[in-house]
């Protein structure tokens, strides 16, 4: 009966993909949702313009805790370009159930705190200009 | 030519066999012939809906209630039969649109018993009669390094007016705190009033709690230290009688459209000499008497206050839901309530054992019971139950403080109204199992 609460969205609430913390990550950035208390922490590894490591925490309804384990599974191997790039239909693709407006924040967080993590980076709005060095 | 008071013209509503009609707040029956839901039921159309092909199952009444045939009636019977702003038309629709919106005024100090109508002032809400009151008697009385109580479960409303003046006055907060349980810690309110706070702000019901506060105990000590209260009605006037002669406040307010009555409806009581020394709050027509290029006078109490065409429409049905109320009984509707509390601490457990509840017994909590489910994020909680035809409310309710103090992110909570039997909260309970299958896998 229920349409959002798909086994393989279950699953990576119970047991998200890149749950944890980095040594030493190049940004780390905080994101909430204040309205119902989702928190998440993600953290990323940036080498030669290049997302080579991510990795998140937090708490929070099983839509944002299953987007952030969809979200950083697509980003890790991707230039922050195809990072910065990616829009919230991506997101709703990956997670592929139909999100009703009230959860649509709940759905997007994990974006929202990556794209604010590149822009602490001084990277959201040239991707590029902030290419680590190894 | 008719100047009639619809407020009186609607069917009695859910009262049982051989109780008069019109019956008083705590009437002849009141405690005596229980509330009957399933009668009261048939007066709210919106129960006769359908989510997701489940029957509605509504337990958010205390975000805001549904609305009875005869509120709904009212209003509509104002716009098709004599719309026509108040005050002001020498014309026959204009003078019973008047006369109709005072009528609702006096009901609504009646409901209330208030000394008098004059010293209702009609507002959108209770979050606009707190503004009101920190905007004029605030800034008009709060100086540098003043005291302001409040306590660490109010509602955003009863708190962020009063940080904004705070700032603005360079003035200060203190906060009654609370026990683990949701009761206000009053030893420590005595602590407090040795600083001679010039105000103590405080809810009458708690919204995520329950937690009904003892008012008249909380005003008598805080009138000896010299402060004046101020009440938040909001989740009290829909749900246990309030009388506020008998407590004793200086500013109590409430929300129309938590009480059955429309959005857009809603009331300060203050007393008349406060409301007398009071500068106006917004200004413009209907607020003033006399209006030169560079300075005016004001109206009269309560009008100085209503600046702009009012929501004629919403004080109309207030009054029918007032009245609607009214002959219900407050006593039997607190009583109802009581007993569902009461059955809801009883049956969620037993039924759904992983559940934790907050909040205080049954005697001392409104119809209001927050909980959550080990590990499952309300929201997650509230939409599986949707897909149920069950309407809970989640998150932290406007009581982010609250929710801190007691460790939680965030709450599902089920509130009741007259309408609420037993089985809607069978419903909640096999809802709620339903919810631990679902994330069980």
């Amino acid at each position: 009966m229920d349409d959002l609460y798909r086994d393989y969205i279950l699953e990576h609430y119970r047991r998200p993909h890149n749950f944890g913390v980095l040594d030493a990550p190049t940004v780390s950035h905080e994101g909430a949702n204040p309205l119902c208390g989702d928190r998440i922490t993600i953290q990323l590894g940036i080498r030669d313009g290049r997302v080579e490591e991510v990795a998140f925490t937090g708490r929070g309804c099983a839509i944002s805790q299953a987007s952030a384990s969809l979200l950083t599974d697509e980003i890790r191997g991707k230039s922050v370009e195809e990072v910065a790039a990616l829009t919230s239909q991506d997101v709703l693709d990956m997670l592929g159930i139909e999100i009703s407006p009230a959860r649509l924040k709940c759905a997007l967080l994990s974006l929202d705190t990556v794209s604010q993590a590149l822009a602490e980076l001084g990277a959201g709005a040239s991707p590029g200009a902030a290419p680590e060095a190894s | 030519m008719t100047t009639g008071t619809p407020a009186t013209q609607h069917p009695g509503p859910g009262v049982a066999p051989g109780a008069p009609a019109g019956a008083a707040t705590a009437g002849p029956t009141a405690g005596r012939v229980p509330l009957d839901p399933y009668r009261t039921r048939t007066d709210f159309p919106i129960l006769r809906t359908t989510t997701h092909g489940h029957p509605l199952v509504y337990l958010d009444s205390a975000a805001t209630s549904q609305k009875p045939s005869a509120v709904i009636e009212a209003v509509d019977r104002y716009y098709r039969e004599y719309n026509a702003n108040v005050h002001r038309g020498i014309y026959t629709i204009g003078e019973r649109a008047t006369a109709a919106y005072e009528a609702a005024r006096a009901t609504v100090a009646r409901f209330v018993n208030a000394p008098s109508a004059g010293e209702i002032v009609f507002v959108r809400n209770a979050t606009e009669a707190i503004n009101l009151v920190a905007a004029t008697w605030g800034r008009r009385n709060i100086e540098r390094g003043d005291i302001l109580v409040l306590t660490e479960m109010e509602h955003h409303a009863n708190l962020v007016p009063w940080q904004l003046l705070a700032q603005e006055k360079d003035a200060d907060l203190e906060f009654i705190p609370i026990t683990d349980d949701g009761l206000l810690r009053l030893d420590v309110l005595d602590v407090l009033l040795r600083l001679k706070p010039r105000l103590v702000a405080f809810t009458h019901v708690s919204n995520t709690l329950g937690t009904i506060n003892p008012v008249r105990e909380i005003v008598d000590r805080a009138h000896q230290a010299g402060a004046l209260v101020l009440v938040d009605g909001a989740q009290a006037v829909p749900h246990v009688p309030v009388d506020v002669q008998a407590l004793d406040a200086d500013f109590y307010v409430f929300s129309g459209h938590k009480m059955l009555g429309p959005t857009g409806s809603g009331a300060l009581w203050a007393r008349s000499a406060l409301l007398e020394a009071m500068p106006p709050y917004m200004a413009g027509g209907e607020m003033i008497r006399e209006v030169k290029l560079r300075r005016s006078e004001w109206n009269e109490v309560p009008w100085k206050f209503e600046a702009g065409t009012p929501d004629i429409a919403a004080a109309i049905g207030l009054g029918v839901a007032a009245d609607y109320l009214a002959e219900l009984g407050m006593e039997r509707v607190r009583e109802h309530e009581r007993e569902l509390v009461a059955y809801a601490l009883e049956t969620l457990p037993r039924a759904v054992p992983e559940i934790e509840l907050y909040g205080p017994g049954a005697d001392q909590r409104g119809g209001v019971v927050p909980f959550n489910l080990p590990g499952i994020h309300p929201h997650d909680v509230a939409q599986i139950l949707d897909r149920q035809g069950i309407a809970i409310r989640a998150g932290h309710h406007c009581t982010m403080p609250l929710h801190e103090r007691l460790d939680l992110a965030a709450t599902g909570r089920a509130s009741f109204s007259v309408f609420t039997t037993r089985e809607d909260i069978d419903a909640l309970a096999s809802g709620l199992r339903e919810v631990l299958r679902v994330f069980a896998g």
